[in-house]
């Protein structure tokens, strides 16, 4: 059994490894090849042959756009990044200044997000139909069919504006104290864990619903069981594996999120930095920060995929 | 002539099955409609009914609610009810243009992909997987920053973003009919594949195809906005609501009606589209069956 799960595990890792290939040739066509000619567009449409070829040298533009994939996979794989042409600076150094600041905001929000929508989620699956489970659902689906700017925009509305708990915007550089470090973090992680822990309390009652509907639990009840024993002991177990999946797709929200919140909160993040990145056609350093968001994201699917597959017997044999 | 005519008026009209349809829905489902009525409306007649945009001279900037200006004004005073009602042109319009090329396209590709052999299913289903693997979000990112932004970009960009989810959707519902008895009998008699796709498969899926275009219209309506937010959707001087947010965002600071009419804009069409989906009997019915 063991041996089966092992080689399910490295078939989902090299479907996932597959992926990120295809997903390095989408984001080089997008940014290196459709668009035309960037030396071109550089100098405009008055620039003589000579400088074109020049510019078309620099750029390592006069080779085939096969040639260049590959020369630009292979220095992503060492590490070499490329140099970002706004600033002229490594974009490995940009990378690597920033994404601490990124993993940071992610960690915290996962250490808020899970618990609460964890509880929230089973107790409105147990409590199914109550005024509980009806005011969190709605909530839920409330803030999973807004824009998560508009969920940042009524944080900093509510306290901000009207309570002035926080302060609207959060700087990381001049953190003293723990005070100040909850004060920075405040709104980003408020926000991210709204609209992350929407979806994840969404998913989480779904699953605990479907193992309290199954036969087993009812012969549970007939036994005698108490209900807290039911939902501890027999439901929850047998729901870790959904949940589990649960949590990581819900996590790979946190990307799409992290994009809209690191920019209103000007929180120098890696996501601020590729939305300066596309506002400036800086293409090194947009192509770093997109293969990176999808490694992050392949991974947590995977894990995602790997938890459901661990977790049901059934699927192991597919 | 004329007493055909008449006669035929006279003849008991079956009733069609949208208005069945229609007769189950909840309150809140005609509350939902009537607010996507309202946005579909204010896109389509909106501007030509409202001529008060412009800079007004002597107008404040960020000014509050008043009887001459609705909503406010603008950060540069351009009357803050006209902005909207513009900006739903944007938001409502690009997004049911990018819908229906989304859904219209992957649907298609599913029927093909359902009535045709193995290689081109599979074929189909991995090249369109691959998409996923990018997050939306990025997937607009990356092509804002490969080719601009503009309002067919948008919609292109947004078409193939939500483009396999639809196909996904639909071949799971046309696998399902294709191996029906009807079908093998129509292919039996020699019907071609488009004849198959199109008159045999599709007018089975077609129902629910139309829910989830509402929900990948609500996905779509939130990529825009966000982008837009982010100022790198709907360019200046045109607006829609995402825009509109960004460039009154400096209101926010004293909750000025400017920042939150086209935040509250973007709430109400997506909630309202949501309810009415969750109103569909055959949504309905499908949830009842499955608990």
């Amino acid at each position: 059994m063991n041996r089966l799960i092992l080689r399910l595990l490295a078939q989902r890792i090299a479907l996932a490894l597959l992926s990120l290939l295809a997903v390095s040739v989408i984001v080089f066509a997008i940014t290196a090849v459709l668009p035309g000619d960037a030396a071109q567009e550089q100098l405009g449409q008055e620039a003589t042959p000579e400088a074109l070829a020049a510019l078309r040298a620099q750029m390592g533009l006069d080779v085939p756009a096969p040639q260049r994939y590959v020369r630009w996979l292979g220095g992503l794989v060492r590490g070499d990044l490329g140099v970002s042409s706004a600033t002229q600076t490594p974009v490995a150094d940009l990378i690597g200044s920033r994404l601490p600041n990124s993993l940071l905001l992610a960690a915290v929000t996962a250490l808020f997000a899970v618990p609460l929508a964890l509880a929230h989620g089973v107790a409105s699956a147990v409590w199914r139909g109550s005024w509980f489970d009806r005011a969190a659902s709605s909530a839920a689906v409330a803030l999973v069919s807004v824009p998560e700017f508009l969920v940042a925009t009524l944080a900093v509305l509510i306290f901000a504006v009207h309570l002035h708990w926080l302060p609207a915007l959060s700087y990381v550089s001049d953190i003293e104290s723990i005070g100040q470090l909850f004060q920075a973090f405040a709104m980003p992680v408020l926000t991210l864990t709204c609209v992350v822990g929407a979806q994840m309390m969404r998913m989480s009652r779904a699953a605990v619903i479907d193992q309290l509907e199954a036969p087993y639990i009812e012969m549970v009840r007939l036994k005698g069981a108490s209900p807290l024993r039911t939902v501890l002991a027999h439901a929850l177990p047998n729901a870790v594996g959904p949940i589990a999946n649960a949590i990581a797709l819900s996590l790979s929200y946190l990307l799409g999120g992290v994009i809209i919140v690191e920019t209103i909160f000007n929180y120098p993040g890696i996501a601020k930095l590729m939305v300066d990145g596309v506002a400036q056609r800086d293409m090194p350093l947009v192509q770093a920060c997109a293969m990176l968001f999808c490694a992050a994201y392949l991974i947590l699917v995977t894990t995602a995929d790997v938890c459901g597959i661990v977790a049901n017997p059934r699927l192991r044999h597919r | 002539m004329a007493s055909i005519t008449t006669s035929a008026t006279f003849a008991p009209t079956p009733r069609s099955p949208w208005l069945t349809r229609l007769s189950h829905f909840g309150a809140s489902g005609w509350t939902g409609l009537a607010i996507v009525a309202f946005w579909a409306l204010a896109a389509i007649f909106g501007p030509a009914l409202l001529s008060r945009t412009g800079t007004a001279a002597g107008t404040a900037v960020f000014a509050p609610i008043s009887a001459a200006h609705w909503l406010g004004t603008d950060y540069l005073g351009r009357d803050m009810l006209a902005r909207v009602i513009e900006g739903a042109r944007y938001t409502v319009g690009v997004a049911f243009v990018a819908t229906l090329l989304a859904s219209g396209t992957g649907t298609l590709l599913a029927l093909l992909a359902a009535a045709s052999n193995r290689w081109i299913d599979g074929g189909l289903s991995r090249t369109l997987d691959t998409l996923t693997a990018i997050p939306s979000k990025m997937f607009a990112l990356l092509m804002v920053a490969g080719f601009g932004s503009s309002v067919p970009m948008l919609v292109t960009t947004a078409a193939i973003i939500y483009m396999p989810g639809a196909y996904r959707f639909a071949r799971a519902l046309a696998v399902n009919i294709n191996a029906l008895d009807y079908v093998i009998v129509a292919r039996t008699r020699g019907e071609g594949t488009p004849y198959v796709m199109l008159h045999e498969i599709l007018p089975n899926i077609a129902g629910p195809m139309l829910a989830d275009l509402g929900l990948r219209f609500v996905y779509v309506v939130l990529l825009l906005a966000g982008l837009s937010f982010l100022g790198l959707g709907v360019q200046p001087p045109a607006a829609d609501w995402g825009s509109l947010v960004r460039e009154n965002i400096g209101a926010l600071a004293d909750a000025g009606a400017s920042v939150i009419a086209p935040s509250f804009a973007i709430a109400s069409l997506t909630i309202a589209v949501n309810l009415v989906i969750d109103n569909l009997p055959g949504r309905a019915a499908r949830e009842r069956g499955a608990r």
